[in-house]
């Protein structure tokens, strides 16, 4: 194939326009900033993402406190907040002015702590030794998600830091942290609540009596279903938490509205899959209904090439060609006999009759700018003990590493462009993939940095 | 051959796929599995290019030799009120609590229930017998939880048993638990070769051991095909620059002098290469860790692709021809 064709392939892996960068540092610098929020479905590096948000906003001057949920073990040590004590601690190493504190979220201390902060000593210990409330500290299905809500209004209440960085539970789904504490809280002021205490309550209002009636029959349901002892369990809670049930709606209401507050930006973050990406569609949906503020997509993992204006298709054509040129050296070499691969557009090489106990080295001149002094050189400082690996056989390999570097390249460019053509007011920031995990300040840096740049920066492309 | 296969795994890795892929693989000749959705987040349904599964068994795929799979999206509110009239004819009763909030309270907030019904959803199936005493589903295949949560999800029974002492729930929760710790189940656990999923995993199985369930295969996912091995990467780091881009320009790639085209892949070539060696150690490093822990091993090609309705029937075959079924 020609030069020519060559330059209209890289026309045509261009036309994709990327959408409306995000700009990170601007959100990291801006004083008004207050809470980022990075939510996202599992395993797209959200937790990984937070702490270099934080980090690179504390180099930046900020006074940072990162609210970690679930950190990957290393990642956790390397900040220091491997153990669990539920406050946060500054994180040593840090370059700057700033500052940048870390934690991770222990859910049943922060629910213990409510309970001691809001009922008297008597009726914390009550609570605290209840079997239901021990469960359901210890991991209902949105405990977890509450909690971190909670925490999050706890270190703003604080006023400490001027920005904290929040991740998101995994959860079975991305949105369950939205809803958690409105589960909770609609549960704590429902129905369900009053039928449960009105054993407790009996004889409350004339009124209710009616009502009363119906309740006890609901109770015995509930008898039936639970079992007594549970029901009695529950009971016992519920009548314990009264009073701090008003105290629990009001704080899940004011966090929900700090969440919508101009100082909160939330940040989507996605692997660039299918999943992850139909996940972050449904979030950024949610968050606009929602009406909290979405700063943008943050899209890890993602790939590039240099060379991407060679296809897969020519990649692998050029690869086979070269293959090609191998099978025919080697039976040459067996056979003791030289065919001329003449067929295969290759010239005979002069030097492989003579050095047959090498490896054979065909040394293409048809093309017109192919032919070069360097060549004879480069030649000659060639490895002798290659073996069965010729030059082409490897150029080949280099070829095929670089098809599926391609076709990785094009998947991930369809899913991307398919959520663009969804959401194009969404502003994205690509990261791109690292070989490994990160799990030192120096690797959060470095992610940091690519978040900043906004577009898959290639390792060692220079600046 | 457990009846009841639980998949589960670290977020990202592909679990739902590699559990819609065992429940074909299952289904093959003229057996019938059952592919159960715990988490509602209709991924099932995603991977058979259907439509959102309502709460019912539905056929969803034929497999190859006649077997048949199944598929189910446990709705938890629906599965309590079905049980509330299974087991104590509370219709009625049952919209009246679902009214007051108490369906709501016993499948989101109540901890455990939840998981209760789910769970025992999957095991009523995996008991469930015609009027001929034949087993209905010869495989129940269940998209689990992830891996961090997997072992409570599973083991939640176990803990109502403990919270609820007596009455219905506790004796439901005991009977799920007697098939979750028997040889009827085996807990599967997805992982890719990278650090974190693979160190999930390992801490996964440590959980699954101490709390007594039965574990499974190690299944890694997305395998990126072999294209350069140790010793060749090792002579492309010895092979002159000049030598390989004079490679490239007999291969039709344009000039390989300085500046020509053949000449200007070599560098990106190069690096790509480099960034394939790193990753193929760190892959080489995390193989080793997932071998010592001592379970069977399967491994899963990434599709080129993209993940379609074909590449599950590829992958269904490679587990089979692996001997997972």
């Amino acid at each position: 194939m020609s030069p020519e064709a060559d330059r209209s392939h890289t026309q045509a892996h261009h036309h994709l326009s990327p959408a409306r960068g995000l700009d990170v540092d601007p959100l990291l610098d801006d004083p008004k900033t207050r809470i980022i929020v990075c939510c996202g479905s599992g395993g797209v590096g959200k937790t990984t993402t937070a702490a270099a948000l934080g980090l690179r906003a504390a180099e930046r001057g900020r006074k940072v406190v990162v609210l970690t949920i679930d950190p990957a073990r290393r990642l956790a040590q390397s900040m220091g907040i491997d153990s669990l004590d539920n406050t946060p601690r500054r994180v040593k190493g840090v370059e700057g002015d700033g500052e940048l504190h870390a934690m991770m979220l222990d859910m049943k201390r922060t629910f213990d702590e409510i309970v001691e902060a809001h009922a008297d000593p008597e009726r914390a210990a009550a609570i605290l030794g209840n079997p239901f409330y021990q469960s359901l500290s210890a991991g209902f299905a949105g405990t977890q998600e509450y909690m971190a809500m909670e925490k999050l209004g706890q270190l703003r209440a604080k006023d400490e830091w001027d920005l904290i960085v929040v991740d998101t539970p995994p959860s079975r789904s991305a949105l369950d942290f939205l809803d958690a504490p409105k589960r909770l809280g609609s549960f704590l002021d429902g129905k369900l609540i009053r039928v449960l205490l009105a054993p407790a309550k009996v004889g409350g209002r004339a009124g209710m009596k009616f009502l009363n009636v119906g309740m006890s029959m609901m109770t015995g349901a509930l008898g039936k279903l639970l079992g007594g002892q549970l029901l009695k369990d529950v009971q016992t809670f519920v009548a314990a938490m009264d009073s701090m049930f008003g105290g629990f709606r009001t704080r899940a209401d004011a966090t929900y509205k700090l969440l919508q507050a101009p100082g909160t930006a939330f940040l989507v973050v996605a692997a660039p899959e299918r999943d992850a990406l139909r996940e972050a569609a449904y979030f950024v949906e949610r968050l606009a209904a929602e009406d909290m503020p979405l700063a943008g997509l943050v899209l890890n993992r993602v790939h590039g090439s240099a060379a991407d204006r060679l296809s897969a298709e020519r990649a692998l054509a050029a690869a086979e060609n070269l293959e090609e040129f191998r099978i025919v050296d080697q039976e040459g070499g067996k056979a003791g006999l030289r065919n001329s691969p003449d067929t295969y557009g290759s010239s005979e090489s002069p030097s492989s009759e003579t050095a047959s106990t090498t490896a054979p080295e065909p040394v293409p001149e048809h093309a017109s700018e192919a032919a070069e002094e360097g060549s004879p050189a480069a030649m000659d400082t060639a490895p002798s003990d290659q073996g069965a690996h010729s030059t082409d056989q490897l150029t080949a390999g280099l070829l095929r590493l670089h098809a599926d570097r391609m076709q990785l390249l094009s998947r991930e460019q369809r899913t991307r462009d398919r959520f663009t053509a969804l959401h194009p007011e969404v502003a994205v920031a690509e990261v791109a993939a690292l070989p490994g995990d990160v799990h030192d300040l120096a690797g959060l840096r470095d992610i940091g940095k690519r978040l900043a740049a906004g577009r898959p920066e290639l390792p060692n492309s220079g600046a | 051959m457990s009846r009841l296969q639980v998949v589960s795994g670290k977020g990202g890795t592909g679990k739902t796929t590699v559990a819609a892929a065992l429940a074909l693989a299952l289904a093959t000749e003229g057996k019938r599995t059952l592919l159960v959705e715990v988490e509602g987040r209709q991924g099932i349904a995603q991977l058979f290019e259907t439509e959102a599964l309502p709460y019912e068994e539905r056929k969803i795929a034929v497999a190859p030799g006649g077997g048949e799979v199944y598929a189910l999206a446990i709705d938890p509110e629906l599965a309590l009120l079905d049980y509330l009239q299974m087991f104590y004819k509370m219709g009625s009763a049952g919209r009246a609590l679902k009214k007051l909030g108490a369906i709501d309270f016993a499948t989101t907030v109540a901890p455990g229930l939840r998981d209760v019904l789910l769970t025992g959803k999957a095991c009523e199936a995996v008991r469930r017998k015609d009027k001929s005493g034949r087993f209905v589903y010869d495989y129940v295949v269940m998209d689990a939880p992830p891996t961090g949560r997997v072992t409570r999800f599973l083991n939640v029974n176990d803990e109502v048993a403990g919270l609820a002492k007596i009455g219905p729930i506790h004796n439901q929760a005991q009977a799920v638990m007697r098939v979750l710790k028997s040889s009827e189940t085996a807990v599967h656990l997805v992982t890719l070769l990278e650090e974190m999923p693979v160190q999930e995993t390992a801490d996964g199985i440590a959980e699954l051991h101490a709390a007594r369930l039965p574990v499974g295969r190690v299944i890694v996912n997305m395998v990126q095909p072999q294209v350069l091995d140790d010793a060749e990467l090792e002579l492309v780091r010895g092979t002159p620059r000049a030598a390989i881009a004079q490679s490239l320009s007999a291969a039709g790639l344009g000039g390989a002098r300085r500046g020509g085209h053949a000449e200007r892949l070599v560098d990106p070539l190069l690096r790509q290469a480099d960034e394939y060696a790193e990753r193929y150690t760190l892959e080489h490093e995390q193989r080793a860790v997932l071998g010592e822990l001592g379970l069977p091993l399967h491994e899963l090609p990434l599709l080129t692709e993209g993940m379609d309705l074909a590449g599950l029937y590829e992958l269904a075959t490679e587990l089979r021809e692996q001997g997972m079924t």
